[in-house]
């Protein structure tokens, strides 16, 4: 595995949904050649400070990396009172979401250092949002759920307009190979949750990978939470990198980084 | 766990940040993932005011077991709490404790 210690990293615009122009934060490796692009979704607290760090880490593994604010319909305050906001809100409609996330993989794809391969990768709502954009846009390579909650609905009275269909009704439209991180003691979703998502996709044949860790819960990547867990996280985050390398990694990336 | 679960009530009243006094109008109460603390999950109320488009807050972040321990304070203050104004008590019980209730607004 290459790594890349020179990185330019920063704030964007992009235009997301209904042309919004909004705020996103990119990095990519300085090193020339070309890379496949990420999107890294935020979860549900906000685009926040370890949401950057994402994306840092995977330009350091060697993408052009993007995180389009979700919230930045909501104003400028800070990222904690905008999640705050939203979550009051009940969330950001999905069709919104899709379509900053369209947005910034077509950022990704107007950049020169572009191998034409995109991978989404989405924490927490944001995994859900993974999994949602690959069974409904084109144009993703691999996606990456990470313990995205309410990809299985129990309750119809949950769907609303914001949220109309329940992500595992869509399964059978998943257009790429999907990984799956998830913590055995997670409540949203649970193991049971699991489960029957990996029940479904195995119904419809598709392509994916799902690793689930004893000893953690929710977030179990975040370093800023008390549910870290830094043995799962350490081999959670080789999964995705082997995952992702595998589907979205060219000879040309491969070439650059020799 | 991350949801959208919120329970919220309107309320009459005041908070005070760093700043300044300011007048709050709603309560959004959710045990969540927190923003400040460190622990896995917190009764987090924020108080806001809705009436003037709601984008401040004054945040707190509690330990399950500190809220409870709280609504308990809370509920034992406002039965200690003076008779000068009132008009119209009215004494109930809860779970063994005594309350009182307004019955109608009194001007103090």
């Amino acid at each position: 595995m290459s790594h890349y210690r020179g990185l330019e990293a920063g704030p964007v615009m992009f235009h997301g949904y209904n042309g919004d122009q909004g705020a996103a934060y990119y990095a990519r490796p300085t090193l020339g050649g070309k890379y496949p692009g990420i999107v890294v979704i935020h979860h549900l607290p906000g685009w926040d400070e370890w949401t950057v760090e994402v994306v840092r880490k995977f330009t350091h593994h060697g993408y052009a990396t993007i995180s389009p604010h979700l919230y930045f319909r909501e104003g400028s305050d800070s990222p904690d009172d905008l999640g705050a906001r939203v979550r009051a809100a009940g969330g950001v409609a999905d069709a919104q979401v899709m379509g900053d996330v369209a947005g910034a993989m077509a950022y990704l794809r107007a950049q020169p250092n572009a191998n034409g391969k995109i991978g989404v990768i989405g924490f927490c709502s944001g995994g859900r949002h993974a999994y949602l954009a690959a069974c409904t846009l084109s144009g993703i390579d691999a996606a990456v759920d990470c313990w995205g909650g309410n990809v299985i609905v129990d309750n119809p009275k949950e769907l609303n307009a914001k949220h109309p269909v329940a992500p595992i009704d869509l399964t059978e439209r998943l257009r790429c190979p999907l990984l799956g991180i998830f913590g055995n003691d997670d409540a949203n979703p649970t193991r049971d949750q699991v489960n029957r998502t990996e029940a479904v996709l195995k119904r419809f044949n598709k392509t994916y990978e799902f690793y689930r860790y004893d000893g953690a819960g929710h977030a179990f990547f975040n370093t800023y939470r008390d549910a870290y867990r830094p043995e799962q996280a350490l081999d959670g985050w080789r999964k995705v990198f082997a995952f992702l390398s595998r589907y979205l990694m060219t000879s040309a990336a491969s070439i650059a980084a020799a | 766990m991350c949801s959208y679960i919120v329970e919220k009530t309107a309320l009459v009243g005041s908070a005070k940040d760093r700043k300044a006094w300011t007048r709050i109008d709603t309560a959004n109460v959710y045990f969540d993932h927190p923003y400040h603390s460190t622990l896995d999950h917190v009764l987090a109320i924020d108080f806001t005011n809705e009436g003037e488009g709601g984008r401040d807050r004054v945040a707190i972040e509690l330990s399950a077991d500190s809220a409870c321990a709280l609504v308990e304070r809370i509920l034992a203050a406002l039965a200690s709490g003076e008779e000068g104004c009132a008009a119209g008590w009215r004494t109930g019980t809860a779970d063994g404790v005594v309350l009182n209730h307004w019955c109608v607004r009194a001007p103090c």
